[in-house]
């Protein structure tokens, strides 16, 4: 069975046709300012290369950074009203008290509190106040604002409070596009409230998005459903896609781990993305990314829902490299790469010339590193291996080695062997790894509870059970589903052995492996 | 030295939520400082602030209100903290007392509970006292210097968010009010505003700790000044704080488990640089309480034992602390009163479980 990826980065559309793992073509072709454009030309040139075959795809799996640089760009949002579910609790810090005021100012919609919400343990905080949400609908309604986020107090645990809110505002405001925070996040009310307000602030470029991405596909002459990859590295349809963009937030580098192990075969690995800029770091679970557990701030937002744990370090192909002191970044020329750097005929030594001085790589005309020094080369070798070191080290859970997948434009700076890795592996097709990441994407199912006077065991089976009812209901067939994620996370001053447990199970798309 | 009072606005709240995270040790009072900072950068923005009074500028006959949340961290994350709310118990227990307060001061400085104090002042404009009873943070009520000085431990008021409202009139002393007020709090949610017995202003200069408050703030600002000026704020840290820094290396293992509400553990660190080949190891309930170099103890409650990123000088919970992270472990001198007989009574290391004699790694030769 064929599937297209395809990943809209920032300065590349890729694209790829694989079938069974293997990939058939693979092209490269720029992002333009109209995305969708960039999307139609991928499909374009992947005909070309792939023929006719290309018609028979079941699929296509799209990963997208556009939402993300539409909130740290500040363009093309809307306003978006928040219902908080919280009081007599939470009152004096409302929805967006800690955006930054040009962020608040595009995306505020009307700040609406009310009474209701539950306890830990699952008690009543407060009766649910529904005469005040239906009077928040209405003032929503009255303020042509059509969409809005939904939050509620400790709503991962008991989704009743949002779920009926939602009932409630969808009688007074029938047009209103909804986000609930229970359906993004994690537990952290205000973290949670601002990642649902970011969502609601997308909902019109994101209908409007994904409408343009079918047409394209349309348009290019495929009969095949389009999905979008997540930052967890699974796929969602797009009709639940348009609903929460903000689950794609970080699906670029996240589809380019999850390619780098399945094009490498190393489901258990740590992987090193080296830009032009920058180098992601990550680890590698059965597959998937091990997801962050705290808080991520995104356009200088506080948020707290399911994302990749990386850490990015200021290195990468474009480094700019002083000798006197030895300085290693961490600025970078940046896409001036191919003006400045001496390798090219510039005038500042980068890490690219340090690497073809090195002899670890052949870019450009390595004639014009005659003058620079062999010592310094050595030096700033051996500072960039420390980095990367370093940042490999930290991103590891435990001291026993794990392989090290390379992949991205500076690979070639990621020395062959380093402390605490079994082996390094160039991975093959690396350049196209985020595509088939997304090629390759599966649907997920996560449960993030508090659970209390259960044992070890049971508690595990009963959030399995839990997490493999959200991926079934998602679209996965249930007889792949597997468990690529467990987190019990103790809890200080709660009675009854509280432990909070997240589990999140993996598995193949039902849709899919029927039409096989 | 008496210090002349201060105001304090929204730059220095900042910094008080900074320094406050690192005399936490680890855990810290009503967990992150983040949602309480931010009840006080509002009133700030609303053209409040805080006068920041020396402890010896109270009249002996002052009353000082003491006050404190009890409960889960986790649960403040959902239930945010909110200033009105930490005002209750001291209205509830002026309406006890028929009288109001002079001035209000903080149970323990370490953690959120370094805020709460500057809540309650900002909205009422009584003056905040540099002061605390702990110096830094300790997981147990009586874990204070006026439990230590044998202080009357009642009346206690309590506060849930609904319009319940607890004052216990009489109690027998602080081990009690800890064990009523847990049960209390684990009741309304696992969340509760305090007030502890009041304090005359005598009981605050003889038994308080003194100026901890501008402690914390020092702390904060040293930290902030080092990032701006791209110094080392570690060496900042230990500047400000007399302290001493111990052990640099990377987590290599950690271990948790909760019991009796507590959440129990070690963290095991390999040495990098000039502690490369040495191992250490940090014990915690809640707050770090033991360090050891290899298998010598070095530091120990009372003294601070700070874990803070080797690099940024932030503070690292003891929730937070995994794997890979590259740390430093630094001590701060511990309260005067703490180190006394009947202080480490309550809080010296066999108040942890730990069977050895208190050195202060002041006072012992360097490791």
């Amino acid at each position: 069975m064929k599937r297209i990826g395809i990943d809209v980065g920032g300065t590349n559309t890729d694209a790829v046709l694989v079938e069974d793992g293997a990939v058939l073509s693979a092209v490269k072709s720029p992002t333009t300012a109209d995305v969708t454009d960039g999307i139609r030309r991928a499909l374009a040139a992947l005909r070309e290369a792939a023929g006719p075959g290309l018609g028979e795809t079941a699929a296509v799996m799209i990963g997208t950074t556009h939402f993300v640089n539409a909130v740290v760009q500040r363009r093309e949002l809307n306003a978006a009203a928040a219902l908080r579910i919280c009081l007599p609790a939470s009152a004096t810090l409302p929805p967006m008290v800690d955006w930054p005021p040009d962020l608040a100012a595009l995306a505020e919609g009307g700040r609406y509190l009310v009474a209701g919400g539950i306890e830990y343990d699952g008690r009543a905080l407060a009766p649910l106040d529904e005469r005040a949400i239906a009077e928040a609908g209405r003032a929503m309604r009255a303020a042509g604002v059509g969409a809005a986020a939904v939050t509620s107090v400790f709503s991962p645990l008991d989704t009743g409070c949002e779920t009926r809110a939602a009932e409630i505002l969808r009688d007074v405001h029938p047009d209103l596009h909804l986000t609930l925070s229970s359906r993004l996040g994690r537990i952290g009310l205000l973290e949670r409230e601002n990642a649902a307000l970011l969502n609601a602030s997308l909902m019109s470029l994101s209908h409007r998005t994904i409408a343009a991405f079918e047409a394209a596909i349309a348009d290019s002459g495929l009969d095949a459903p389009l999905f979008i990859t997540q930052n967890d590295g699974t796929i969602v349809d797009a009709a639940t896609a348009r609903d929460q963009p903000v689950m794609s937030f970080a699906s670029g580098p996240t589809n380019s781990m999850r390619g780098a192990a399945l094009l490498a075969g190393v489901p258990d690995a740590m992987v090193v993305d080296v830009g032009g800029t920058s180098s992601d770091v990550g680890c590698l679970q059965a597959g998937y990314p091990r997801e962050a557990n705290n808080v991520v701030t995104i356009g200088g937002v506080r948020t707290l829902f399911r994302m990749p744990d990386l850490l990015s370090i200021g290195l990468g192909g474009g480094t700019r490299v002083a000798t006197d002191p030895l300085v290693v970044g961490p600025d970078s020329v940046g896409h001036r790469l191919r003006e400045d750097a001496l390798v090219f005929g510039g005038g500042q030594l980068t890490m690219t010339d340090v690497a073809v001085a090195a002899g670890r790589a052949e870019i450009g005309d390595a004639a014009r590193l005659a003058d620079v020094d062999a010592t310094d080369v050595a030096a700033a070798l051996a500072r960039a291996h420390a980095m990367l070191f370093e940042a490999v080290d930290r991103m590891k859970t435990d001291a026993a080695p794990l392989p090290l997948l390379a992949v991205g434009g500076g690979a070639m700076l990621v020395p062959d062997t380093l402390p605490g890795v079994s082996e390094v592996v160039r991975v093959p097709h690396h350049a196209v790894a985020n595509a088939v990441g997304a090629a390759m994407s599966q649907i997920s199912g996560e449960v993030d509870r508090i659970f209390r006077g259960l044992s070890h065991e049971d508690r595990l089976a009963e959030a399995e059970r839990q997490a493999r009812a959200r991926a079934i209901d998602a679209g996965a067939d249930p007889d792949s589903l597997s468990v690529v994620d467990v987190e019990n996370l103790p809890l200080a001053y709660l009675p009854g052995n509280a432990v909070r447990t997240r589990l999140r199970v993996v598995g193949d798309v039902a849709a899919l492996t029927a039409r096989r | 030295m008496v210090t002349e009072a201060r105001l304090l606005g929204e730059a220095e709240m900042d910094a008080l939520a900074l320094g406050a995270w690192i005399l936490g040790t680890g855990g810290g009072g009503g967990g992150d400082p983040y949602y309480k900072l931010w009840n006080v950068k509002l009133l700030c923005r609303e053209g409040r602030s805080v006068r920041l009074i020396d402890p010896e500028t109270l009249a002996d006959d002052a009353l000082v209100a003491i006050v404190s949340t009890m409960g889960a961290p986790l649960v403040a994350q959902e239930r945010l903290p909110d200033c009105h709310h930490a005002l209750r118990p001291v209205r509830a227990m002026e309406a006890h007392l028929g009288r109001r307060f002079d001035a209000v001061m903080s149970m323990e400085i370490g953690g959120g509970n370094g805020l709460q104090p500057m809540m309650v002042a900002a909205l009422t404009g009584y003056p905040a006292v540099d002061a605390d009873g702990m110096g830094r943070a300790y997981p147990e009520l009586q874990m204070t210097s006026f439990a230590v000085a044998g202080l009357p431990a009642g009346p206690f008021a309590l506060s849930d968010i609904r319009d319940n409202d607890v004052v216990i009139t009489n109690v027998v002393d602080t081990d009690w009010v800890e064990r009523i007020a847990r049960r209390i709090t684990t009741e309304v949610g696992s969340t509760a505003a305090i007030c502890m017995a009041p304090r005359t202003g005598a009981e605050v200069k003889r038994h308080g700790i003194p100026h901890t408050t501008s402690q914390a703030l020092r702390l904060g600002q040293a930290v902030q000044h080092a990032r701006r000026e791209h110094r080392d704020p570690i060496a900042a840290i230990l500047e400000a704080g007399d302290g001493r820094k111990l052990f640099t290396g990377k987590v290599v293992d950690v271990e948790r488990r909760t019991s009796e509400g507590f959440l129990r553990g070690r963290a095991r660190i390999e040495g990098l640089a000039a502690d490369a080949g040495r191992e250490f190891t940090v014990l915690f309930q809640n707050e770090f309480f033991l360090g050891r170099l290899g298998e010598r103890p070095v530091v120990m409650t009372p003294d601070l034992i700070c874990v803070v990123d080797a690099v940024s000088g932030d503070g690292i919970g003891t929730e937070a602390i995994r794997y890979g992270q590259r740390i430093s472990v630094l001590a701060l001198p511990g309260p005067e009163v703490f180190r006394s007989a009947a202080g480490l009574a309550v809080v010296g290391p066999r108040a942890f479980g730990v069977d050895l004699d208190y050195v202060s790694v002041f006072e012992a030769t360097a490791p």
